[in-house]
């Protein structure tokens, strides 16, 4: 049967809530915030499938999570997609799992190319990917996301030159733009700015979309995709809500990194629709 | 004592540079990316003659590991080139997380290292990068000691399947091994067979602890000479079999103790076959501006320290 995209992001976002009780811990803000404009990215956009994919992403589109600690929307989206067995949800954070707290390619996750975690390494490795394209005349695209707080890294604007300098225009990045992170808001915390004028000014073209509404999403990947292929790496700033989906979650830094309760759970759940079959627990 | 002769002094980082030069001709997946060090980790030759696959990225050491971690996993061979102290302690986390447990393919090739980096003085001269590399899962470390050694390693490096960390230094030294010697990692090196006393050494210190083994053994003193090229994984059998017959060891590297070679070996003779050991390395401090032989001798690291410590164990 076939889902439609908010179907799936509804099913995707009840994962990430069911997951991170289990477990009694993970990082539900980021997820929620993520999970529209990825699932379009999964189900929509990218030329991968579970049967293509490879980690070396050879004569495929490639996706590379920089915020590693957003894995249950990475978890649940490859799941739902096909990677690897729903019911393998169950088991994030447990010990010997391959859902590990961060994405980790030590045992073989389906989908996984590379570890994340420690914040402001995924551009980089990114921009590696896609000149290694390059060399290799493959014509597919590098998709890479990484968080606003993430963005307060340096390695960041390092890659964010590096990008430009080399003309990287086979890479599609994209910015979770949520305002939010541990200790606040991005502004309170690092005065984070203008991010469309800083990628701008590093020499990146920059589109912006709505990352919760798919007709947007749908439109600003094929603008974005458009821009591919002319001398410089493209960058879409989502503009998102922490924790979007779950009344009480949204829009604050307090479930960045905060499981919630069992009854919260429950509450979250009478919010978002069951779709696609909850994952036995 | 078997004979080594000084075929005149070379630089190691240009062993580096000839062995990059043979793999960029030998092997279209080596690529070569440098921040801002081309000429000083002697990558001009494989950047002028295969400029498709070097990566000039600037002073940009974190997003330049980052960079060669996608390379390695698209399938791609990277050597990455800085000095050492830009190789290790100030990236050791993109090490970390985007090559070690991320298991690429990544090749860290790390000039200048030790006190005999000389005149720019101690934000230069790194001490602790082994110590640094080592600690890390995943992770070779290699130590060559000349210029034919440096190029053997750099070809065997290639050809290993996984993250490798290749030190080597900035002066010219004796050049004494063999030319044609394949090297072969995690293999110790036997330089000579003796039974009083045990020196195991790596680096620059090899060519001195065979000026130490040749004091000694005129002094009637019979040395069991190792060079450790390969300080992780360690040649392990040869370290224990080598104690157990001297029952003296003396280990020497331009290094720190703390975290050196020094501390592998006697980890591994601790639990093995306890033995009295000296340290020929630095304590705990930094080094300074001078000249490589004036500092190699104000900070103990020279022929006649090793000797004085061989002698401290009789």
């Amino acid at each position: 049967m076939d889902y439609t995209l908010p179907q799936i992001a509804s099913q995707v976002r009840r994962d990430i809530v069911r997951m991170v009780t289990a477990a009694a811990s993970g990082h539900p803000g980021g997820s929620l915030s993520a999970t529209d404009f990825l699932t379009y990215l999964f189900f929509k956009e990218m030329n991968v499938t579970p049967e293509t994919w490879r980690r070396s992403g050879e004569g495929l589109d490639q996706f590379f999570l920089s915020a590693g600690h957003i894995s249950p929307v990475l978890y649940s989206l490859l799941a739902r997609r096909g990677y690897f067995p729903v019911e393998e949800l169950a088991t994030f954070r447990r010990f010997g799992t391959r859902l590990q707290g961060h994405p980790s390619i030590e045992r073989g996750l389906p989908g996984v190319n590379q570890a994340a975690g420690s914040l402001g390494q995924g551009l980089s490795v990114a921009i590696g990917a896609a000149l290694a394209k390059r060399m290799s005349g493959d014509p597919h695209t590098v998709y890479v996301l990484i968080g606003d707080g993430e963005s307060e890294e340096g390695q960041i604007w390092e890659a964010a030159m590096s990008a430009a300098h080399y003309k990287v225009d086979n890479l599609l990045a994209m910015t979770d733009w949520n305002h939010q992170q541990i200790d606040g808001t991005t502004e309170d915390v690092a005065g984070l700015g203008d991010l469309y004028s800083k990628w701008s000014a590093f020499g990146w073209t920059v589109l912006e979309g709505d990352g919760h509404n798919f007709a947007s999403i749908e439109g600003t990947f094929k603008a974005a995709r458009e821009k591919l292929g002319q001398g410089k790496p493209v960058m879409i700033l989502w503009h998102t809500e922490m924790g979007h989906g779950v009344d009480f979650m949204a829009g604050t830094c307090k479930w960045h990194g905060k499981n919630p309760s069992v009854e919260q759970c429950a509450e979250a759940m009478k919010q978002l629709e069951e779709t696609m079959g909850d994952f036995a627990l | 004592m078997k004979e080594y002769i000084d075929t005149g002094k070379k630089d190691t980082r240009s062993g580096f540079g000839a062995g990059l030069a043979e793999l960029g001709n030998s092997n279209p997946k080596v690529v070569a990316l440098t921040a801002d060090l081309k000429g000083s980790l002697k990558m001009d030759q494989f950047a002028a003659e295969h400029p498709d696959r070097f990566f000039e990225v600037g002073i940009a050491e974190a997003n330049m590991v980052g960079m060669a971690a996608g390379m390695a996993i698209a399938g791609y061979i990277p050597f990455i080139g800085t000095f050492a102290n830009f190789a290790t302690a100030r990236v050791m986390d993109q090490i970390r997380q985007s090559v070690c447990y991320s298991k690429t393919n990544v090749k860290i090739a790390a000039s200048h290292a030790g006190i005999t980096l000389g005149e720019d003085g101690a934000t230069h001269q790194t001490l602790e990068d082994i110590g640094i590399m080592r600690m890390l899962p995943e992770m070779v470390v290699i130590n060559p000691c000349d210029y034919n050694q440096t190029k053997a390693a750099t070809l065997a490096a290639a050809a290993w399947n996984g993250p490798v960390y290749l030190r080597f230094g900035r002066p010219g030294v004796p050049n004494f091994t063999p030319a044609d010697a394949a090297f072969e990692i995690g293999k110790a090196i036997k330089l000579n067979d003796g039974r009083d006393v045990s020196i195991f050494a790596t680096g620059h210190l090899v060519w001195e602890a065979i000026q130490a083994a040749k004091e000694l053994e005129a002094q009637g003193i019979s040395v069991d000479l190792i060079d450790i090229a390969t300080i992780k994984p360690l040649d392990r059998e040869a370290v224990i079999a080598s104690a157990r017959k001297t029952g003296r060891v003396v280990v020497a590297e331009e290094h720190l103790i703390a975290g050196g070679l020094g501390e592998v070996i006697a980890g591994v003779l601790a639990a093995s076959c306890p033995t009295p050991m000296r340290f020929v390395a630095i304590d705990d401090q930094f080094g300074q501006s001078g000249k490589p032989a004036e500092l190699m001798a104000a900070y103990g690291l020279d022929a006649r320290h090793i000797v004085e410590a061989a002698l401290s164990l009789r």
